[in-house]
C-alpha cells in the first residue's frame, strides 16, 4: 500500500464530479465512450460539444503537469511486458474496451460516475460486471507472470 | 453556452484524471490487483466523484428542462439485459489487460507516448467494428 494516495484520488473524484454536473447543466451525460462514439461512422449529429469537450479532455490533462502537478507516477506497462509483446497487448486492449464499451453502452465515467450518480440499475450492474471480469483478468495475469 | 460547458467541462475531466491517479495504468492494476498489492487509491476517485453526482444529478434532474439546453440526453432504459452485461464484461478484460479506460486513453494523448496512440487507436478501431457489425439501439448510442 505504498502508493496509496487517498487525499489526491478522492480530490480528483471530487472534480470529475464537478465536470459531470457541469456537463448535465447542458443536458448531457460526461460518458467519454460514449462521447466519443459519436464520432466514430456512423457518427450522430451532434458533433460540435463532443468535440469540445474531447479537446478538452487532452487539454486539462496537457495543464496538470504545467500547473505542478506530477505525472512521473505514470506507469504504462505494469506488467512489464517485452515491448512488442506489449504493442500487442495494447491493440488486444483497445480492441476490447472500444467494443466492449459500445456494446455495455458505457465506462467508467459513464456507468461508474454519472450512472450510478441519479442510481441506475443498470449502471451498477455494468458496474458490477466491468469490475469483476477485470478483477479476475488481473489475478489470472498475476498468476501467469509470477508477479 | 452549450459549447462553453462542453470545453470547460473536458477540462475539468482531464484535470481531474490526472490528479486522481487514473492517468497511470500501473496504479489502475493496483487497484484491480485485490490479492497482490492491493492500491485502495481508485476507490477514493469513484467515491469523490458519486459524492458530488448523486446530489447534483438528483437536483438537476428534477428540473423541466437543463439550465443551458432544451433537453436532458440521459439514458431512459431500465431493462438488464445480455448486451449490458456481456459488453461491459469485456470492456473489464480490456481494462485489466491494458491498464486504460476511455477516459484516460483519450487525456494521456497529451503527454504523446507512443504506445497510448496505438491503445486509443484500437480502442476507436473498437468502437467502430461494434457500431458496424453489430445492430445499434438508439438509446443505447445516447447512453453514454
Amino acid at each position: 500500500m505504498e502508493n496509496f494516495t487517498p487525499f489526491t484520488s478522492l480530490s480528483g473524484g471530487i472534480i470529475l464530479g464537478i465536470s459531470a454536473t457541469l456537463l448535465l447543466m447542458s443536458g448531457r451525460i460526461a460518458g467519454i465512450s460514449g462521447i466519443l462514439g459519436g464520432l466514430i461512422p456512423p457518427a450522430s449529429d451532434d458533433k460540435s460539444w463532443r468535440v469540445l469537450f474531447l479537446i478538452g479532455l487532452v487539454t486539462g490533462a496537457a495543464l496538470f503537469p504545467l500547473v505542478g502537478g506530477d505525472t512521473d507516477y505514470i506507469d504504462v506497462n505494469p506488467y512489464n511486458f517485452e515491448e512488442s509483446i506489449h504493442y500487442g497487448i495494447l491493440v488486444l486492449a483497445g480492441l476490447l474496451v472500444g467494443a466492449g464499451t459500445n456494446i455495455g453502452a458505457g465506462c467508467t465515467s459513464g456507468h461508474g460516475i454519472c450512472g450510478l450518480g441519479r442510481l441506475s440499475a443498470r449502471s451498477l450492474v455494468a458496474t458490477l460486471s466491468f469490475m469483476a471480469s477485470a478483477i479476475i483478468v488481473v489475478f489470472v495475469i498475476r498468476q501467469i507472470t509470477g508477479g | 453556452m452549450t459549447k462553453v460547458i462542453a470545453i470547460v467541462s473536458g477540462i475539468l475531466f482531464g484535470y481531474g484524471l490526472a490528479l486522481s491517479g487514473m492517468l497511470s495504468p500501473a496504479k489502475v492494476i493496483g487497484f484491480l490487483d485485490l490479492t497482490g498489492d492491493w492500491d485502495p487509491s481508485l476507490a477514493f476517485v469513484m467515491g469523490g466523484g458519486l459524492i458530488v453526482t448523486v446530489i447534483s444529478f438528483r437536483l438537476l434532474l428534477r428540473l423541466p428542462h437543463p439550465l443551458f439546453g432544451d433537453k436532458f440526453q440521459v439514458p431512459n432504459r431500465t431493462d438488464l439485459d445480455k448486451r449490458l452485461i456481456a459488453g461491459s464484461a469485456t470492456f473489464g478484460i480490456g481494462w485489466a489487460l491494458g491498464g486504460l479506460c476511455p477516459g484516460p486513453a483519450i487525456s494521456s494523448l497529451a503527454y504523446a507516448d507512443p504506445r497510448i496512440f496505438i491503445f486509443f487507436a484500437s480502442m476507436v478501431a473498437g468502437i467502430w467494428l461494434a457500431k458496424t457489425l453489430l445492430p445499434q439501439r438508439a438509446q443505447s448510442a445516447v447512453a453514454n
